[in-house]
């Protein structure tokens, strides 16, 4: 199983749009996936994508920008089954692109002032004051595309590409649902977002109608 | 409703110009671009990816792939382009959309806007509101004059909590525009059907009058 308890998660997508459904719902066969801290944008929809793993208590601990419109999120962090960490969505960004930079930390204005600026650092550069904020890393990215090749290089479909690009350099092992597996040289070398560096594992994605009866 | 949001919006059209890279926030801010055409020259970015934002697709012609900040489906323009999350936010933070619209829950007497949290509810969703606000070179608030319950959102201080320390640019609702100068705000424009009067009584904060406005 590459996914153990206690783990931290990236998971991609911007709702359910880039969402690697394949992947989230394998976390359900395995009991092991459990005491997680997911980092995703959102925790998917009531039952659906990680909002399944979040109603079967898979998850402890979520770092994402907004989680209001799913009910059964907003119910867990109410009744103290959850932890929410939340971060301007620009912030996570760019928190999930350091920490696959290697790079610590990062100052940015984004929240001065604000609820979310507690417990951050103040530093002023040329009179402006900005927030510190950590970098993020987890021990397994699960993210989405469209087409890979054979080397694991990977291409996006449209606005699909959201945080996937990011997550795919900020964890020690990456799995990437595709939709389609072609032979190393079909892709243009141009078109290519994520080299196949950063991508250790590829799976087929079942589509919709599969997931739903499996 | 509806058409309240619907009158809101297309205000907020006459604010845009050719040229201009425009981010549109969720709710009325939306609305704006079904009502943009090639002859607005505008070119709307969404946060979650994507330069080139066209209106919205008929029924038989949605891509799930391609949404916006909603999540609603969009269509793209020729000429749009599709980047990462972290480099979409650093089109914003660095200065380089022009203008944001975003909604508003509450706006202070010096321009200052709650927009992601009710006062006394747990936190849970911020978006990309509080990179906006920082990041965008021009911010314009589209909301409508009260609440829903009728009380005035246009406060001297906000009970929600603020979403910046920075002050927006103008406040556009179905009844009024302020713009936002040095310190407070202006009353530069009261809308047709509407009174200073009005205004006056549906405004909870201090602000001063243009010449302008009052000019029918």
């Amino acid at each position: 199983m590459l996914v153990r308890r206690g783990d931290t998660l990236m998971v991609g997508g911007f709702g359910l749009v880039g969402k690697p459904l394949t992947l989230v719902s394998a976390l359900s066969d395995n009991p092991d996936a459990t005491d997680l801290t997911v980092i995703s944008n959102n925790l998917g929809e009531p039952g659906v994508g990680l909002g399944a793993l979040l109603a079967q208590g898979r998850i402890t601990k979520a770092i994402g920008s907004f989680f209001t419109s799913n009910p059964d999120v907003v119910a867990a962090h109410a009744e103290g089954r959850l932890e929410v960490e939340l971060t301007p969505q620009g912030t996570m960004a760019e928190a999930i692109r350091a920490g696959g930079a290697g790079i610590a930390a990062f100052y940015v204005r984004t929240g001065v002032g604000t609820k979310l600026a507690e417990g951050h650092e103040v530093r002023e550069f040329d009179g402006v004051p900005h927030l510190l904020w950590r970098a993020l890393r987890a021990n397994v990215a699960l993210i989405r595309a469209a087409r890979a090749d054979e080397l694991g290089n990977l291409v996006y479909d449209k606005t699909a590409r959201n945080f996937n690009p990011d997550m795919a350099t900020a964890a020690d092992l990456v799995i990437a649902e595709v939709d389609q597996i072609v032979p190393v040289g079909a892709l243009d070398p141009e078109a290519i977002v994520t080299p196949h560096v950063l991508v250790d594992r590829l799976v087929l994605a079942h589509n919709r109608d599969d997931a739903s009866d499996g | 409703m509806a058409e309240l949001q619907q009158t809101i919006a297309a205000r907020v059209v006459r604010h845009l110009a050719a040229g201009e890279i425009v981010n549109l926030g969720i709710g009325i801010p939306t609305l704006v671009a079904d009502l943009l055409t090639a002859a607005n020259g505008v070119h709307l970015e969404t946060e979650n990816g994507l330069l080139g934002v066209g209106p919205a697709p008929a029924a038989d012609a949605i891509d799930p792939m391609l949404v916006n900040a909603g999540k609603q489906p969009v269509t793209a323009l020729p000429g749009a382009s599709y980047f990462s999350s972290s480099q979409s936010f650093g089109l914003i933070r660095g200065g380089h959309i022009t203008t944001a619209v975003l909604g508003a829950l509450q706006v202070d007497s010096h321009g200052r806007i709650a927009n992601w949290a009710l006062p006394g509810r747990p936190i849970l969703g911020v978006g990309g509101a509080m990179d906006l606000l920082v990041g965008a070179r021009r911010v314009i608030v589209a909301t409508t004059h009260t609440s829903r319950s009728g009380d005035a959102k246009i406060v001297e201080e906000c009970t929600a909590p603020l979403s910046a320390e920075r002050a927006v640019d103008v406040v556009v609702t179905e009844a009024a525009t302020f713009a936002v100068d040095g310190d407070g705000l202006v009353l530069v424009e009261i809308a047709d059907g509407f009174t200073a009067d009005w205004v006056a009584d549906h405004t909870d904060a201090s602000y001063s009058v243009a010449d302008t406005a009052l000019r029918q």
